[in-house]
């Protein structure tokens, strides 16, 4: 197993507390267990986007589990990052649908301008690249997720736009707003 | 305009907000079940209606409904499948964007049938903005009492809740989904006991596609009869279509099951033909897991009988020369697809998405993508088209769940309509060495080749 | 067979008939004949709650659905899941698509399988092996790299090797149902699963121990005895000593006056017939700590059953001395042959190449 020991400082702010509870409110109070994923969600928003072992302790912890239980799922599920990642994650779906639709010359593109491969972080720790699976966007492809939003029928001004966006502090990965 | 069930308000401005949702007729299903039906009856209603699975496999919801475990007095949960992924399906995406109160009436509505006091909408993780949007609207549902203690004075209690996923095809299985939803991986379970007498936390629960959901408060509003009028055949209702890929259109469209294929990739209404107005080479009517089609089986089946949108006419001629509606994942190929690649892209997917669990999907699944990527990168075998049709058929249906099944299916469609071009990438290595190679010589220009080199 | 009782159910396996309570599975009645209609079970253990369905080893075709329904059933059914109905007819090796099945199932179950059987200490014992002899083809058809994981290792007693692994979930189990505290567990997903405890923790509980033993490969072993013996080498005994954790009761394998290896007691289907603690397992390789019973038997063919000394030996007579070396004889004057006709460039190379 490949383990980040990439220093992570545990914070569980009050509102994170609040929304956790809220959360585990959701479920009979001898299974808070099924609370796991949505409140791993919350916790990794809330740490820069990344979940390291002592973090994910601390989750087995408020919900009451064996840790082996939390890394089982963290392991499993592709939304949680083992390791510390960039500030803005640009996920570029890459099966068929958008694949025939320019996304792989896209994700291309946009490594070649951040001066990185896919899958890696750009030195300043801005940006990182990956390709994913099927995000369930196929009709408004290329596309990609940041965040909690997706970014659609993308082209490369579109994504050089997105990334001046970026630096510039306009994007909020996780808004609690509904989007019109 | 075709007859519009699901999308009839998806214009209305705010119809997003619970007041808008109501003043358009939203929650009357709620109303009139709780107040003039016994569950029994809306189960009936839903049977009548002839609705059947929209998530792809097409089961019949009333007879689903009906297997639901009434005797052991077990908590009963209503628990819907929002975890859409199947690669080319956007449409309940659509649905819970627009009109997230339709889903949670439908809920209701649904929850009330079966006798649930506790539901769960299952999304998946990735459509995060659209979990914010469903738990907006259950807390709008809730402070308008459609949800919580005794709603509407009849004595009857329900709390909906949204929980979300993280990132994982599989949890589309209906009982790795209720794995997910217990705070596990999502790996499927082995089946019996069914979900019906033991599913969410060993209690008796259905589990229901999105589309599924939301046309129940027009089928309890409207009767099951009249939904049964509309479609064709044992294919009733509307359905919603998501096209993709090199149609001029992509987009969510709703349609009455019956349309015929060529209407609807060619009319404007709908997909208004192919982008570019290049040739169109193959189609996967309903979401990757089924058979891809060649351009001469897509508007007309092996008999010359025109094909329609519907669960009947899509699967005519079986495997050998037909498909399947499956989830409505309309993809559109033009003559610059490579059906190679865009397999072993394919291949790649079911690969990432194998939970690892049996060993037929957690080894085979691999095994293909390695072949079918080396097949498409120029380092193929003549034998391995071979090979790879005898993977295929020994993993399908010899896994725990049907992603073995759908990891299989798509490659032996493309083997058994495209075999030359998996033959051009085999002797021809030099040709295919560009990912774009069809689209600076599609296949067309360079199939006598092959044709040429036949084996002897 | 027994009188039938009013609950029992007719049960029809390759055409032989039994009788079974209600709730026995498939694979259970199979046992119950015995002989070569029994599925191969690679992850199915009776021993623990919750087994099996995983492996697909143990598919079988369902002929007849029973007596009420009799329709067959569509796919082959993995036995080890699937209960008996009262008139079943069920097909194991007498089924052509059974015996298929079970190809590709061992097929696929060997292509990311180390070919490391020469050093792996569970070889003689291995379920794997026992398959690929039966059902294993002689060649691969899988060209590619095979999948590695890193080494982990999870304390003195018991060594990971998650290359042979087939993910059977045994292992997970045997934590989860003897202990309170699992620490390891299937990590990631699809063909990169693999057991772990993700931060290399050592497994230490007082019955940790038994994950060895259930183990159908060679991914966990015991490091207590990492490269000793062949087990083929060991003498199995019965032994057994008042232990006030488990049973006590195990199986001793010696290499003279030395015990190399504790196990528990396994059945002709390597289940253990009793899970035993760590510190009989371990802690105990002094023959004064045993009671000792006497020899093991065997009753499964195995290559531990090729030197086993509990059978009666025949003196090995040559009968046919005479004939042997009358062909001896023959392949000598062949092989001597003066000429053997060959292409000049031939003999070229059988002359100066590295043939």
């Amino acid at each position: 197993m490949e383990i980040s020991n990439a220093h992570q400082e545990i914070n569980i702010t009050p509102e994170l507390q609040a929304r956790i509870d809220e959360l585990l409110g959701h479920y009979p109070d001898d299974k808070k267990k099924s609370a796991l994923l949505p409140v791993l969600h919350e916790v990794q928003d809330a740490h820069n986007n990344w979940l390291s072992i002592p973090l994910q302790d601390k989750v087995a912890e408020i919900l009451g589990i064996k840790p082996i239980e939390v890394y089982e799922v963290v392991t499993f599920y592709t939304m949680y990052n083992q390791k510390p990642i960039g500030k803005f994650m640009f996920e570029f779906c890459r099966t068929s649908c958008c694949a025939v639709r320019g996304a792989e010359s896209l994700m291309d593109y946009t490594c070649e301008k951040l001066g990185v491969a896919e899958g890696q972080t750009t030195a300043d720790g801005m940006f990182t690249i990956v390709g994913v699976e099927c995000l369930g966007a196929c009709g408004y492809a290329p596309m990609l997720q940041l965040g909690d939003y997706y970014y659609e029928k993308l082209d490369r001004p579109k994504m050089d736009q997105l990334i001046e966006d970026c630096r510039a502090g306009k994007i909020d990965l996780h808004k609690l707003a509904i989007r019109e | 305009m075709a007859r519009k069930i699901l999308l009839e308000h998806a214009n209305v401005p705010g119809i997003k907000t619970y007041e808008v949702y109501r003043q358009h007729g939203g929650y009357r299903s709620v109303e009139k079940a709780l107040k003039s039906m016994t569950p029994d009856e809306v189960v009936e209603e839903v049977k009548t209606s002839g609705l059947r699975g929209r998530g792809g496999a097409g089961f019949p919801t009333g007879m689903k409904w009906s297997f639901i475990d009434k005797k052991s007095g077990k908590p009963r949960h209503l628990v819907c499948n929002a975890d859409e992924s199947e690669p080319g399906t956007f449409k309940d995406r659509f649905l819970m964007e627009y009109i997230p109160h339709l889903l949670i009436e439908g809920m209701i509505t649904s929850s009330y049938a079966l006798g649930c006091n506790l539901s769960y909408i299952y999304i998946r993780g990735e459509y995060m903005w659209v979990f914010r949007i469903l738990e907006t609207a259950i807390k709008e549902a809730y402070a308008a009492g459609w949800l919580g203690k005794n709603i509407m004075g009849t004595g009857w209690d329900l709390d909906l809740h949204v929980h979300c996923g993280a990132g994982a095809y599989i949890c589309g299985e209906e009982t790795a989904l209720i794995e997910s939803l217990e705070g596990k991986r999502g790996n499927p379970r082995i089946k019996p006991p069914f979900p019906a007498v033991s599913g969410l936390w060993a209690n008796p629960t259905v589990v229901n596609n999105v589309e599924s959901i939301a046309v129940v408060p027009w089928i309890v509003n409207n009767t099951g009869a009249e939904y049964a009028k509309i479609g064709i055949g044992r294919s009733t209702g509307t359905k919603l279509i998501s096209a993709s890929g090199h149609c001029k259109n992509p987009g969510v469209y709703e349609i009455e099951l019956g349309l015929s294929v060529d209407e609807f990739m060619n009319s404007d209404e709908y997909l208004g033909g192919m982008m570019d107005d290049r040739p169109l080479k193959a189609l996967i009517p309903g979401g990757s897991s089924v058979p891809i089609l060649p351009a001469n089986l897509i508007f007309k089946n092996a008999e010359g009988g025109d094909r329609l949108m519907s669960y009947e006419s899509l699967s005519e001629g079986g495997f050998a020369t037909g498909s399947m509606l499956g989830s409505g994942g309309f993809i559109v190929y033009n003559d610059t697809t490579c059906v190679v690649r865009n397999t072993w892209n394919f291949s790649r997917f079911y690969h990432h998405e194998s939970c690892g669990q049996c060993s037929p999907c957690r080894e085979g699944t691999g095994w293909m993508e390695k072949v079918l990527h080396r097949i498409e990168n120029g380092h193929g075998r003549e034998e391995d088209i071979e090979l790879l049709w005898d993977i295929q058929r020994k993993i399908e249906g010899n896994t725990i769940c049907p992603l073995g099944d759908a990891a299989a299916w798509p490659v032996a469609a493309a083997i058994r309509h495209f075999r030359d071009e998996f033959e051009y990438h085999v002797r021809f290595p030099e040709k295919i060495k560009n990912r774009d190679h069809f689209v600076n010589e599609p296949f067309e220009k360079v199939k006598h080749l092959v044709a040429k080199q036949a084996v002897i | 067979m027994g009188v039938r009782g009013l609950i029992d159910m007719k049960v029809t396996i390759d055409g032989q008939e039994i009788d079974v309570e209600p709730g026995t599975t498939i694979l259970q009645a199979a046992r119950k004949i015995g002989g070569e209609s029994v599925p191969p079970a690679m992850c199915y253990y009776s021993k623990l709650k919750g087994s099996g369905g995983k492996c697909r080893c143990c598919l079988v075709e369902v002929s007849k659905g029973s007596e009420a329904d009799p329709r067959p059933m569509p796919k082959l059914v993995a036995s080890c899941v699937t209960g008996c109905m009262d008139g079943m007819e069920v097909k194991s090796i007498s089924s052509e698509r059974v015996l298929d099945a079970r190809k590709s199932v061992t097929e696929f179950l060997l292509i990311n399988h180390p070919l490391d059987c020469p050093v792996c200490d569970q070889a003689g014992e291995c379920d794997l092996q026992n398959l690929s002899f039966k059902h294993g083809a002689a060649k691969t058809r899988f060209i590619e790299e095979k999948r590695t994981f890193e080494p982990e290792n999870i304390g003195p007693n018991i060594q990971l090797h998650m290359n042979r692994c087939i993910v059977c979930y045994r292992c997970v189990m045997t934590a989860d149902q003897l202990t309170d505290n699992r620490v390891h567990g299937v990590l990631n997903r699809g063909d990169h699963s693999q057991i772990s405890t993700a931060i290399s923790k050592a497994i230490d509980n007082e019955f940790s121990g038994n994950m060895i033993d259930v183990c159908p490969v060679g991914a966990l072993t015991d490091k207590t005895f990492r490269f000793k013996q062949r087990v083929w080498f060991n003498k199995p005994y019965n032994a057994h000593r008042n232990c006030d954790k488990c049973c006590g009761k195990t199986t001793l394998w010696m290499f003279g006056n030395e015990i190399q290896r504790v196990t528990a007691r396994k059945d002709e289907y390597h289940e253990v017939e009793e899970f035993i603690c760590n510190e009989c397992r371990f802690d105990h390789k002094d023959t004064a700590d045993w009671v000792i019973e006497g020899p093991r038997k065997f009753e499964k063919d195995s290559v531990i059953n090729q030197n086993n000394y509990t059978r009666h030996i025949k003196p090995v007579v040559i009968e046919t001395e005479h004939n042997i070396l009358l062909g001896r004889d023959k392949d000598r004057k062949k092989i001597s042959m003066t000429g053997v006709p060959m292409k000049p460039e031939e003999q070229k190379v059988l002359k100066e190449g590295n043939v």
